[in-house]
């Protein structure tokens, strides 16, 4: 029992994400908007984390931070030991195809690619050799249980299988971590339980994982839930998952 | 790195097959440009060069001078019997010859169109009155027998050398050699045929190139010598008819044809000549005709001609580029959402940049291939069923290509920047 416990303790330590006094807002027309108001959060290697809040108090404002995807209004960001804050837009495109894997709420594939195509995007972006890149979405593909589909259209899937072509996009690049803003919302609640037992395989194999949810069930298989509540962070709550 | 470009392409092309119709209907307007420049272009080219041939036919190293009939002067006291005398003279010739260094060849020449009779046949030719050393001059090439010779010219023999029209209209399938032909009551013999291999006879004036036997109605040309002619025909050519009674005209020779030795001495030599027949003529009873200078004008004509064609076809180009930066936009506003999805994949603004761009610029490369199909087709049907030269040069079609390539890249470049300068968040959030 001590050496997991060791293990644990270890990952813990080793943080992969690092926010400090983060400050995000809005302009609109002469009004500034604020939207995070000064959060300080750590993500550990490893770690499953679930971010919770009513809507509108900046869940996805933050994820999209995290993503690189918009840049804060003030504070600290550090993405392993990078400062993201000082990055270039190449930079940040860097790091958006290498070390994040992105799930969204309404998938977002491409809808003139087929499945094995929208798997590659991400590696195509990072020049990833061609027949290398084949042979990797076909194995992400099999992996998320969806071998037999490769040659299919985004619209010929279900939704869920759709996500699930996403998750397996999102690995493309063996990313740092994977980054979900309600993954499940669009699904019902059989395919919703389908992509959480990947996520959860995934975490299991030692993925990163930070997941946007309303759902308590969700995050209640989360290591962490981290409850915002208007920009701020209203508590935040281990759970007993894991730990 | 090729293959990436090669895949960049395959992107595009399947892009593009997406969308066939659009595709398709954008590409038109830069199949038709580019067509369209490249036949005008070819038009321009063909009528030039057609002018500059008849021109160069004449030789650019030639000057030619010709007798025109100086408009009538009524003299005070003019008699009812006047013979008018004008035009070149055997002394110009001579003085030609004799004062100018670089005139390497002097061809004094006299024309007179006469009926030809041989047996019951007849035909109306130009007897042309001239000396051996002609075939240096015009491109002359002896079918059968000989030309004239200093012989034929000393002793003013009566022989004559026929062209190809007057074979052809007397002696059908007869043998001409040997044969002796009727003009004006006297009798010559044919020693020889010729083909004449361009109009040089026949320049009237600078702007028709047509030759004089053709204008005047009268087909074919039988070549003595000018001796003979001279001893024959006389100078004076004896009018009656009109109020007056008698009218006469005295004219020597129809033209002189000088050859310098080369074309820097063109000019120069021109002035010269126009002084000494300045000073020799009292009336201006003379033409001086440069070819070199006809050409040049031509080179100058073609440039402008060119340029006016090349512009209105440059203007439908133009029109097609506007056309598909205007779908390029459609485009990039209808894929906003795609850009936003690739840009979170990691795709840097540059990689967006060139696949929009490369959609354009492939849009337009194939068009501007079709175009230039096409446009290879339209003056050979100018050709076919307009009569008219054309000619096509790889210039056009390199230059038309790029252009089209151009506008391709000038027209695609605004649409992408407006892609990669998309924000990724709200790009996402697009419906
Ligand atoms: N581009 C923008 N301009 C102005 N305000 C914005 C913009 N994007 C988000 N907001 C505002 O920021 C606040 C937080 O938005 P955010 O999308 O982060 O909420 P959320 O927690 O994800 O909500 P939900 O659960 O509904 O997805 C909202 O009040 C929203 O109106
Ligand atoms: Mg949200």
């Amino acid at each position: 029992m001590s050496s997991p416990d060791a293990k644990d303790s270890h990952r813990q330590r080793k943080t992969v994400v690092t926010i400090e006094d983060l400050c995000k807002s809005y302009m609109l027309g002469h009004m500034e908007l604020p939207v995070l108001k000064g959060l300080d959060l750590s993500f550990y290697e490893g770690e499953y984390v679930s971010i919770m809040g009513p809507s509108g108090s900046g869940k996805s404002t933050l994820l999209n931070i995290l993503g690189c995807l918009d840049k804060p209004t003030s504070g600290r960001y550090l993405l392993g030991t990078d400062d993201v804050s000082t990055l270039d837009d190449n930079q940040l495109s860097a790091i958006r195809g290498k070390r994040i894997g992105f799930v969204f709420q309404s998938f977002n594939l491409i809808r003139q690619l087929n499945i094995l195509e929208n798997i590659e995007v991400a590696m195509y972006y990072q020049h990833v050799p061609k027949h290398q890149r084949r042979q990797r979405a076909t194995m992400l593909a099999e992996r998320v249980g969806l071998g037999d589909r490769i040659r299919h259209r985004p619209f010929e899937l279900s939704g869920g299988q759709q996500q699930r072509v996403a998750i397996a996009r999102a690995l493309a690049n063996d990313p740092l971590i994977i980054l979900a803003d309600e993954p499940t919302g669009n699904l019902d609640s059989q395919s919703g339980a389908e992509i959480l037992e990947i996520l959860n395989e995934l975490n299991a194999q030692g993925k990163t994982i930070i997941v946007v949810t309303h759902d308590e069930q969700i995050s209640s298989q989360t290591h962490r839930s981290v409850h915002l509540l208007d920009g701020q962070i209203e508590r935040i709550q281990s759970n007993g998952t894991g730990e | 790195m090729l293959s990436r470009i090669l895949a960049i392409l395959l992107i595009s092309l399947r892009s593009l097959w997406m969308h066939r119709l659009r595709s398709g209907l954008t590409m038109l307007g830069i199949v038709f440009g580019v067509a369209s420049v490249i036949s005008m272009l070819a038009i321009g080219e063909g009528a030039s060069q057609q002018a500059q041939q008849q021109i160069a036919h004449l030789g650019s190293t030639n000057i030619i001078l010709k007798t025109v009939k100086p408009p009538d002067q009524e003299v005070a006291d003019a008699s009812e019997q006047t013979i008018q005398e004008y035009g070149l003279r055997y002394a110009d010739a001579e003085r030609f010859r004799e004062t100018i260094p670089d005139a390497q060849v002097v061809v004094p020449v006299r024309r007179k169109p006469k009926q030809v009779f041989y047996q019951s046949r007849r035909i109306t030719a130009e007897i042309v009155g001239t000396v051996p050393w002609y075939t240096e001059l015009a491109p002359i090439k002896v079918l059968l027998g000989r030309f004239l010779t200093p012989m034929d010219m000393h002793y003013s023999q009566a022989i004559c050398v026929i062209d190809e029209t007057v074979l052809d209209n007397l002696f059908k399938f007869d043998d001409p050699i040997g044969q002796d032909i009727k003009i004006s009551g006297e009798y010559y013999r044919v020693v020889g045929v010729v083909r004449q291999l361009s109009a040089v006879s026949g320049v009237q004036d600078d702007t028709s190139m047509q030759s004089s036997a053709q204008s005047n109605g009268v087909g074919g040309a039988v070549y003595i010598a000018l001796t003979t002619m001279k001893n024959r025909f006389g100078e004076t050519e004896v009018q009656f008819g009109g109020s007056t009674g008698m009218s006469g005209e005295k004219v020597e020779l129809s033209e002189i044809t000088i050859k310098v030795s080369s074309m820097e001495h063109v000019l120069p030599t021109r002035d010269v000549l126009a002084n000494l027949l300045e000073r020799h003529h009292k009336k201006k009873d003379y033409q001086i005709i440069v070819p070199l200078e006809l050409l040049r004008q031509a080179a100058r004509t073609k440039r402008l001609f060119s340029i006016v064609l090349g512009s209105i076809a440059a203007i439908s180009l133009l029109v097609g580029g506007i056309g598909i930066m205007n779908i390029m936009l459609a485009t990039v506003s209808e894929r906003t959402r795609e850009i936003g999805i690739r840009r979170a994949l990691g795709a840097r603004k540059s990689d967006i940049i060139v696949q929009f761009l490369s959609e354009t610029v492939l849009l337009t490369l194939i068009g501007g291939l079709l175009g230039m199909a096409l446009g290879a087709c339209i003056p050979i049907l100018v050709t076919v069923f307009g009569k008219m030269p054309t000619v096509i040069t790889p210039g056009a079609m390199i230059l038309s290509f790029g252009i089209s390539a151009g506008i391709g890249v000038t027209f695609g470049l605004y649409p992408a920047y407006q892609a990669a300068n998309m924000d990724p968040i709200e790009s996402l959030r697009h419906e």
